[in-house]
């Protein structure tokens, strides 16, 4: 039983922090993309903008919902919570610290340490695909069908590319779980670089992180949401909260690949003991410090780089990435068995 | 080492009660005019023409029929990779094998421009 309410509670603490991550990622990126662009974004609501993702939730939420005529209801209304559910449910196997002990009782930092772990996060990102095609198909709107294929293809295509990718750090922990991966990269080369997968890894590194930003629609891979030709891609005749779940659900994946990628290549919540600072919230705080820099990157790309072709998104997948990603599987078997 | 995976329900069922929550809440608060012209399909302003649920573009299909190859395989080099310390040079002349043989195919389909957009 009591197994039982730990889980819940971290459940609870997950799902919370989760969202509030993700709802200030909204304002972090206003912020940034305002800076680089020489403006000074949200600065009204409360103190230098702070209540803004409140204030943008609300509005969501007392915004009217709507179906329009020719759209297939059932589906149109269940696309958002199939997008929105795995995305939040991946976070289930991501460890955020190491193990600590409460009145003798030992607490991992994950929800589910499941054996599986990467496995299970590639299968659920798959299954937020069925959302986007679904709510595309839904809406029987020319823009959402065509944004719902774009992505569609789009995300699959890199999903082979991100496989493949993470398959060095496993071969590298012989272990698909989270925190098998993390204690592998414990240690340093030559006494002070950290033994951290980016390092033998790095061809891996830079694939994975392409098919990230591919994976999570994002610029400038943001073709199914080329706003210039497709109004607003899959989500168009959305409205209110079913509009909200898929921004949640786009944020959400976001926050996924970045903790993905701090696990697999960034030695996840290892990191120099901070003074004063208990071992379990010492983790925390280099899991996140990680994740912020992918986020960084990611609005830092975002406002630097116009997007690309569909043809120059498609081949950069299936002729670049693909081989490559082989080869680096290749490469790292005949290193791991001869060096 | 035994598994336990009803975390993942539980959490599951935590995240559909929000959203079916969140759903009803916005049906509560929201308001709701209902309008023939806000009811039509949204295609710029201009009247919808036909139907969008139509036949598409091939290449959408190649590309799915190309995923499921290629994900099958990713599939497979997963469990190899989690072993690969414990089989050795014998794992690795395997794989080799079957990324040659896949290499082919790949080959194949790239002469016959199916990885063309």
């Amino acid at each position: 039983m009591a197994e039982f309410f730990i889980t819940l509670i971290k459940i609870i603490v997950l799902f919370g922090g989760v969202l509030t991550v993700m709802a200030y990622l909204t304002y972090f990126e206003r912020k940034v993309v305002a800076r680089m662009q020489s403006r000074i974004g949200p600065n009204r609501t409360g103190p230098i903008g702070l209540m803004q993702p409140l204030a943008d939730g609300l509005k969501l939420l007392t915004k009217e919902p709507f179906v329009p005529r020719r759209a297939d209801k059932v589906v149109f209304l269940l696309a958002p919570v199939l997008a929105f559910i795995p995305a939040l449910l991946t976070w289930a196997v991501v460890p955020f610290g190491p193990d600590f002990t409460v009145l003798g009782r030992k607490i991992s930092m994950v929800v589910a340490d499941v054996n599986v772990a990467l496995i299970y996060m590639l299968a659920m990102s798959s299954v937020g695909v069925y959302g986007i095609i679904m709510a595309g198909w839904g809406s029987n709107n020319k823009y959402a069908v065509m944004g719902a294929l774009r992505s569609s293809a789009q995300v699959i295509s890199y999903e082979v590319a991100l496989g493949l990718s993470l398959i060095g750090t496993i071969m590298i922990a012989g272990s698909l779980n989270l925190g098998d991966i993390i204690h592998a990269q414990q240690g340093t080369y030559v006494g002070f670089v950290p033994r951290w997968n980016v390092i033998p890894q790095i061809v891996g590194f830079t694939l994975f992180l392409t098919s990230a930003i591919a994976e999570t629609n994002r610029a400038p891979f943001d073709l199914p949401e080329a706003e210039s030709e497709l109004v607003a891609g899959y989500h168009v005749e959305y409205s209110g909260f079913g509009f909200a779940m898929f921004f949640l659900a786009e944020y959400i994946n976001m926050l996924t690949v970045s903790a993905v990628a701090s696990v697999a290549f960034l030695g996840g919540w290892l990191g120099p003991a901070i003074p004063f600072v208990p071992a379990p919230i010492n983790g925390v705080v280099w899991m996140l410090l990680k994740m912020s820099i992918f986020i960084f990157f990611y609005f830092w790309l975002r406002s630097t780089l116009p997007r690309f072709r569909y043809d120059q998104l498609m081949s950069l997948c299936w002729k670049v990435m693909l081989p490559l990603a082989l080869l680096n599987i290749l490469v790292t078997g005949i290193v791991k068995l001869f060096v | 080492m035994p598994v336990s995976w009803w975390p993942i329900g539980l959490f599951f069922i935590i995240v559909a009660g929000f959203a079916a929550t969140s759903l009803a809440l916005s049906k509560l608060v929201a308001p709701s005019r209902h309008n023939e012209a806000k009811a039509e399909t949204y295609e710029s302003g201009i009247r919808p023409l036909g139907e969008a649920q139509q036949r598409s573009d091939i290449r959408y299909y190649t590309v799915a029929m190309l995923f499921v190859v290629f994900d099958v395989e990713a599939i497979f080099l997963y469990p190899w990779a989690v072993v690969y310390d414990r089989i050795g040079l014998y794992g690795l002349i395997e794989m080799v094998l079957f990324i040659v043989l896949l290499v082919g195919a790949y080959l194949y389909a790239w002469r016959r421009g199916a990885l063309d957009w």
